[in-house]
């Protein structure tokens, strides 16, 4: 799967994105509001789900080497935080979906958390 | 790389947004080193971590990265409040972070934990009132 899969599954809109980083191959995903959660699994996961809008996400999707950051419930960033994504070369999306069912959609289509018990 | 390298940040204490711009340096220069990815994302996160807590709780402070080709050291120094229990405060989910901290995503009370998790070597040294160093040691291989 790639991010452009991960757009097409959750229905979602592009807030910012290089081509790169939309053919960039996606294995594993993590849905958390709390960084320090995302900080704390380590597993190569790619993709960040989240409904926080703050800098720090992008910061810390990059400290992770995550790919693609996709803010549920159709929340949109401001200019600061689309900025440090551009930097860090880092795909912004929005979909509608709530957490919830924008994780499930991409579990039934295959992405896992990158967790042993999974 | 015959000498260490050694690179000095401020990290300002009044701007919560900027936390981590130290530890993504230090990973942008480290990538540019050619250390292997698994010990460069150690750093960042272990760093950030630290860098997030010093703003949380310290007011800022400053950090101190050693890069030599076998290891990286960071020394994290602040003079904030201390900590009065260090090991209730390595303890995953113990934290005394303001909820306006939660609800920017951190104060899970992982940080300390993190850090001990993805580091070779971890020591705090902290006083009360006179503030907290945060030494700790990341092997390249």
């Amino acid at each position: 799967m790639n991010v452009r899969d991960i757009m097409e599954i959750l229905e979602a809109d592009i807030i910012w994105a290089s081509e790169t980083g939309l053919n960039a191959e996606v294995h594993t995903a993590c849905g958390s509001d709390m960084m320090s959660d995302v900080l704390a699994f380590v597993k190569d996961q790619s993709v960040l789900l989240t409904g926080l809008v703050n800098p720090q996400v992008v910061r810390t999707a990059d400290m992770m080497e995550m790919h693609c950051i996709v803010f549920v419930r159709g929340k949109v960033p401001d200019d600061s935080i689309i900025e440090l994504a551009k930097e860090r070369d880092i795909v912004l999306l929005k979909t509608r979906f709530r957490m919830f069912t924008a994780c499930g959609r991409l579990y039934q289509r295959g992405l896992r958390g990158g967790c042993e018990k999974e | 790389m015959s000498q260490a390298l050694h690179l000095h940040y401020d990290v300002p204490g009044d701007d919560f947004t900027r936390a981590g711009e130290a530890s993504g340096a230090v990973k942008r220069k480290l990538k540019q080193m050619g250390f292997n990815s698994s010990a460069i994302r150690r750093v960042a996160i272990a760093m950030y971590e630290g860098e997030i807590n010093m703003v949380i709780h310290a007011g800022g402070g400053e950090a101190d990265v050693e890069i030599m080709p076998e290891k990286i050291s960071i020394v994290l120094t602040d003079h904030g409040p201390g900590i009065p229990d260090v090991e209730l405060a390595m303890k995953e989910g113990w934290s005394t972070a303001p909820d306006h901290v939660r609800s920017l995503g951190f104060g899970a009370g992982m940080g300390l934990p993190n850090i001990k998790k993805y580091t070779d070597e971890m020591r705090i040294e902290t006083e009360i009132g006179k503030g907290t160093k945060v030494f700790m040691v990341i092997l390249a291989q």
